[in-house]
């Protein structure tokens, strides 16, 4: 196992009156592998991944039992140590490549920066290494592409500078969030057939964080849905899409125009994910669960496995797609 | 009805820009739209697909009328607006409404959601301040929002919220012409679906004709009547949704939809590697605009610009559909 979150927790405001941004999640990676986080904005897809990264500065807390990386324990590393793993073996890219990019320095500098810090390279090595990688991510005339600036760039192509600067150092572990929503269709295929090539050559596990449900279907093994800050449903990507256990995944996967062909209406779930203020005191889907019961409304069901897949709720759904109990 | 009616209607319209260049140089002609034609019947969704940079906002900016075309003719609610003058322009604007991509910026934050709604009210009608009131909380209640938003400011909603109270404002008219440019982008899934739902029964309820902007094919799908799928700001293939969808035959419309990722195996096409990005609206590439990453592109079409012709039920503008293996 390459990756061992148990139990994470991130919470921020007051400490009397704290907002859940992630509650009790648990997540294990295997090398080599692709899993995809889905879940609408808010769910707390991203900030698992930051706490992961240490990106959650106070006043947020971030708790755990346990966060394990390729068998080190990065709960109980110091700052200078953990600075040797984060950016090196586990990197990560994000949603809006443009404003990730530093404006003010070029691609090249960029790139070697990264380098620098971690590998022992320096001059022509240093530059060698840069051109290699930006070949690696396919930039077409890269040796002048070393020079340009981010804002010379297509949005593209700054999604594939900051791909570059991410396996530059080889990654056992590359975090994508939503690495292609700020992108055309065409150029997002062009990006994800990159990525998957990427993981395959490396042998990298790569975690893909986004709300498309379509590119998890097509790229990924495994899926975890997220809801609220809680996982409520985890699946091989096969058994996810033909048989949804949980209600929310049921919904989620119904409300896709794909789905209702020739269909009128779209399918929906009512309401909208509970804010800070309003989290029900039961299971967090219960107020727009189609199958709540009374137990749903007053208590929070545990993740457990079934049939193969592992889900949160009282009430998970059988081979037709309708609870068990009914 | 013995001939269809015909809301919206445009020949040849087009739109350039004047850019500077610098000092010292010329302006530089960006020619955003070229030559689009279509007809728009009354009740009916035309849905304009394509990739940033295609022209599908500057062709919402002359439906509209924020902007005057360079060229062509633009019929709205048999006034050709060419010839109109001042007052007749007036009298046409309300007919005309639009509903933006982001929510979050289309909305003032300084005004309540019931005194943006009957702002239009004020401007365009004469009803005394308490129909507007009654008028606007019809409105309110029409597309799913409840009495108490009605004193509510903008921040105090979700984004499909906010959605709606845009719907709402462009609904207050009741226009004979609705522009949504991407209006469910920002939106999740679950949420989408819901503004999709109301959009087909405002339609429905209203007679409302739609031209809906969009790079989602699965909503499009779900939402057009016909489609108009558009490259570097000319119209590439365009034809009734069935047509489009079950056999498309521009290199450009079947690289799209190629490209769109799919959750059902049986819905995913064989993938067409489009290289490059779209070419620069400086620098436009002679011929057919897709030549550049057209993977059957050869000499004629680097040279010659392809017209929109009448082929297998539907218009498309290629110099060797014919020729080229489907």
């Amino acid at each position: 196992m390459l990756l061992d979150i148990r139990n994470l927790n991130v919470s921020f405001g007051s400490t009397a009156q704290p907002f859940q941004a992630v509650s009790g999640l648990d997540l294990a990676i295997n090398r080599g592998e692709i899993v995809g986080i889905v879940g609408e904005s808010g769910s707390g897809k991203s900030v698992t991944m930051l706490a992961l990264m240490g990106l959650i500065d106070a006043p947020g807390r971030v708790t755990a039992d346990a966060l394990q990386f390729a068998g080190q324990d990065l709960l109980g590393m110091k700052a200078a140590q953990k600075r040797q793993i984060i950016g090196k073996d586990i990197a990560m890219i994000f949603q809006d490549a443009l404003t990730s990019l530093n404006p003010a320095y070029t691609v090249g500098y960029q790139l070697m920066e990264t380098l620098r810090l971690h590998t022992p390279l320096r001059g022509a090595a240093l530059k060698q290494r840069a051109l290699e990688l930006l070949e690696q991510v396919e930039i077409p005339d890269a040796k002048s592409r070393l020079n340009a600036y981010p804002h010379q760039l297509s949005g593209g192509m700054s999604q594939r500078v900051m791909i570059a600067m991410a396996i530059a150092c080889q990654p056992k572990l590359l975090i994508a969030d939503e690495p292609t929503t700020a992108l055309d269709v065409t150029v997002q295929a062009q990006i994800m057939e990159l990525l998957v090539n990427l993981q395959k050559q490396n042998d990298m596990a790569l975690i893909l964080i986004t709300h498309d449900l379509a590119v998890v279907a097509e790229v990924a093994q495994r899926v975890v849905v997220m809801y609220a800050g809680e996982v409520v449903e985890t699946s091989s990507t096969e058994l996810l899409f033909n048989t949804p256990r949980h209600p929310y995944t049921q919904a989620l996967l119904a409300s896709i125009p794909e789905h209702s062909k020739g269909a009128k209406r779209l399918s929906t779930l009512a309401g909208v994910v509970p804010g800070q203020y309003d989290r029900p005191s039961g299971c967090l889907l219960s107020p727009r669960c189609p199958y709540a019961t009374d137990t749903c409304r007053t208590q929070r069901p545990p993740q457990l496995p079934l049939s193969g897949t592992s889900v949160r709720c009282f009430t998970p759904l059988n081979d037709s797609g309708i609870p068990s109990h009914e | 009805m013995s001939e269809p009616n015909i809301i919206l209607e445009a020949k040849g319209l087009s739109r350039h820009y004047q850019v500077s260049r610098g000092f010292f140089q010329g302006h530089a002609t960006v020619k955003a739209l070229n030559n689009v034609s279509f007809q728009l019947q009354a009740g009916k969704t035309l849905a304009v697909v394509g990739e940033s940079g295609c022209g599908k906002s500057t062709l919402a900016r002359q439906l509209t009328l924020i902007e005057e075309p360079t060229a062509g003719e633009l019929n709205i609610a048999g006034v050709a607006i060419a010839k109109a003058d001042a007052a007749a322009l007036k009298a046409l604007r309300p007919k005309v409404q639009m509903v933006f991509q982001n929510p979050f910026a289309s909305l003032n934050p300084r005004k309540q959601v019931g005194a943006m709604l009957a702002e239009p009210l004020q401007l365009n009608t004469t009803l005394s301040a308490s129909e507007r009131e009654q008028r606007v909380r019809e409105m309110l209640q029409i597309v799913g929002l409840r009495p108490e938003h009605y004193h509510r400011y903008p921040h105090m909603f979700s984004g499909g919220q906010r959605q709606r109270i845009a719907i709402a404002r462009a609904m207050m008219l009741k226009p004979a012409v609705l522009v949504a440019d991407e209006p469910t982008s920002a939106l999740d899934v679950s949420i989408q679906a819901q503004i999709l739902n109301l959009f087909m029964d405002l339609q429905d309820e209203l007679g409302t004709a739609y031209v809906f902007v969009s790079h989602n094919l699965a909503v499009v799908e779900h939402i057009a009547d016909d489609v108009m799928v558009m490259y570097f700001g000319s119209t590439v293939e365009y034809g009734a949704k069935e047509t489009i969808f079950q056999q498309p035959l521009h290199p450009y419309t079947k690289a799209l939809m190629s490209a769109t990722p799919a959750i059902r195996q049986e819905d995913r096409r064989a993938k067409i590697k489009l290289t490059g990005e779209l070419p620069s609206p400086l620098n436009p590439p002679t011929g057919c605009a897709f030549n550049t990453r057209c993977p059957h592109a050869n000499e004629r079409c680097r040279s010659e610009v392809p017209v929109l012709r009448p082929l297998a039920n539907r218009m498309i503008a290629c110099h060797h559909i014919e020729t080229i293996p489907q």
